[in-house]
């Protein structure tokens, strides 16, 4: 896949050609922020971070037939400081919250958070009569998207992280987010 | 200053440092952990001293949730103890409602659950075997072995659909009976899985970097295996017959030929080499299976509301793929279990880490802990 235009949005091109003197050139903000967001798009690097039914899944979509390698996601990175990405995949009790808070925060930023299963969203089957089940990682940790499923599909989760690969498209590339 | 100590330092004498024990934190978040255990060892060098299981980082209180459910509702539960083999647990806990409730299901419904219970314990010992050799390195086998586990899925999701948490094995009998078109496609599967077994134990199984990974390593013996709880494969790698599909035969095991593997070894290598053969058996049942699945009803009329007799109790075990899997349930005459407590291998077999890997080195509590093939939900619940 060679650089191009193919990235990027019509509109967002003619603004650029616009708001250039020659039509076609890019201001060299945009051609840094279009080398930026191609490259942090198509080289997520995903914490190795599996804790229950949802992980089986992972490694299912980490596998051959789903192959997340093809959206450029398959280094499952066994340390924080590696990653880029934390695929919350299982329930997280309270106990573990507090490793999970601490993993997000060792992570170099930007970062990105994808909560996946019903448990990490709001509990799931657990929401009810469990008192050691966090209801909803959000409540500590930036989420960017949600994949639901109980355990989700690995096409869902695949779909997951093509919506963050868009979202990072549409996000400034010195991004900053809010200290939990 | 460095210098000085430096220069103190003989070569063969003792170091002017004090020498102490290291403590290591392995867990929560460990790749090789297989989830969220979480392990405490104690280091002289790369020696390991002591190893010390820390539990609770995925207590999902299920057994205190089951008290609050209606005995139904506790299925869906089940599957999420032992998500890698969630058809053991739902059988489990099916087979030991119904003899609460002097229930049987009818015959059609138990050969299919000896089908999916097996197909089951397949998909469980392929992942096991992928996860187990990429904890020593060998990464290969996972691919080979989640290649065949999804051919295994899709039976399922095909009769259930779901490809993980089933709850198909009802109170009863099954949820929904088998599409028509599953036996034949259930045959050509096992066709197809037969000779991919040999592969894999070319893959492994004389590897010699498999061998000096795992022969003689972590060795459990027999006495050691009984007096810790040690269950499954694992204590069959140390000679030592325990497989409850033999010794109290629950659904049709007594009615189809099967052998008990056993090794005499008790090392890391043993246990793979149960597991490796159990598959062979595991084939050889749903094939006969399928030779005597004939038509007939899939589930018994049960009365509009379970309830259990009161002041009654039942223990019931079934050898799920990672050892015996127990159901304790006490019944009070309401819907509800009063008590459910589940028996799992897991946790048995975590706590003899600790006598297996003293002496080794670090690397080795990797090969050890995947060799017991443990799950994590299973040891907190």
């Amino acid at each position: 896949m060679g650089v191009g235009l193919k990235g990027l949005s019509k509109p967002e091109i003619e603004l650029m050609e616009s708001e250039s003197k020659v039509p076609g050139l890019w201001t060299l903000e945009k051609a840094v922020g279009f080398i930026f967001r191609w490259a942090r798009k198509n080289s997520l690097w995903p914490l190795q971070f599996g804790t229950a039914c949802c992980a089986i899944e992972m490694m299912a979509t980490a596998a051959g037939r789903y192959d997340i390698a093809r959206f450029g996601a398959e280094v499952f990175r066994p340390s924080p400081r590696q990653a880029d990405l934390i695929i919350a995949a299982g329930t997280i009790t309270e106990k573990m919250g507090y490793a999970l808070k601490r993993l997000y925060e060792q992570m170099p930023k930007p970062s990105w958070v994808i909560a996946m299963g019903s448990c990490t969203i709001a509990g799931g089957p657990y929401y009810y009569d469990s008192y050691t089940v966090v209801k909803g990682i959000d409540s500590f940790v930036p989420v960017d998207v949600y994949v639901p499923g109980c355990p989700p599909r690995p096409e869902s989760l695949l779909h997951g992280l093509m919506a963050i690969q868009k979202k990072i498209e549409d996000e400034p590339i010195f991004r900053r987010r809010r200290n939990t | 200053m460095t210098d000085l100590l430096l220069s103190q330092i003989k070569p063969g004498g003792e170091s002017p440092f004090g020498t102490d024990e290291y403590v290591v934190n392995m867990g929560p978040q460990h790749p090789a952990t297989h989830g969220v255990l979480r392990l405490v060892v104690k280091l002289d060098g790369e020696t390991v001293k002591e190893t010390m299981p820390v539990l609770g980082y995925l207590h999902r209180s299920i057994e205190k949730i089951c008290e609050n459910r209606t005995y139904p509702q506790c299925i869906t539960y089940t599957d999420r103890v032992d998500y890698v083999s969630a058809m053991s647990v739902n059988l489990a806990f099916a087979l030991a409602t119904e003899r609460l409730m002097g229930l049987e299901a009818p015959p059609r419904a138990q050969w299919l659950r000896m089908i999916f219970v097996e197909l089951q314990r397949l998909a469980s010992h392929l992942l096991w075997m992928g996860a187990f050799a990429g904890d020593i390195g060998a990464l290969t086998p996972f691919l080979y072995g989640l290649r065949e586990r999804e051919r295994i899925l899709d039976l399922f999701e095909m009769t259930c659909g779901q490809r993980l948490t089933y709850n198909y094995i009802r109170i009863g009998g099954v949820m929904i009976d088998i599409l028509p078109e599953f036996v034949p496609k259930c045959r050509a599967f096992l066709d197809y899985f037969d000779p991919k077994i040999p592969e894999y134990e070319e893959l492994l199984t004389y590897n010699p970097i498999f061998l000096e990974r795992t022969k003689g390593v972590g060795v459990i013996t027999p006495e050691v295996g009984i007096n810790c709880g040690v269950c499954g494969p694992s204590l069959r790698g140390s000679g030592v017959s325990c497989d409850v599909r033999k010794q109290h035969p629950y659904l049709f095991y007594d009615q189809v030929k099967f052998n008990e593997c056993l090794e005499n070894d008790g090392d890391c290598w043993a246990r793979y080499k149960v597991r490796m053969n159990e598959m062979r058996e595991s084939v050889s049942i749903i094939r006969q299976c399928l030779d005597r699945l004939e038509p007939g009803p899939i589930e018994t009329k049960l009365p509009p509301i379970l309830k259990a007799p009161p002041a009654s109790e039942i223990y019931f075990r079934i050898e799920s793929s990672r050892g015996e899997m127990g159901i304790y349930l006490v019944g009070d005459g309401t819907p509800k279990p009063y008590k459910a407590k589940f028996r799992c291998a897991s946790f048995s077999n975590t706590f003899v880490l600790d006598q297996l890997t003293r002496g080794w080195k670090v690397a080795d509590i990797m090969a050890v802990l995947g060799s017991l093939d443990m799950i994590v939900p299973e040891v907190d619940r």
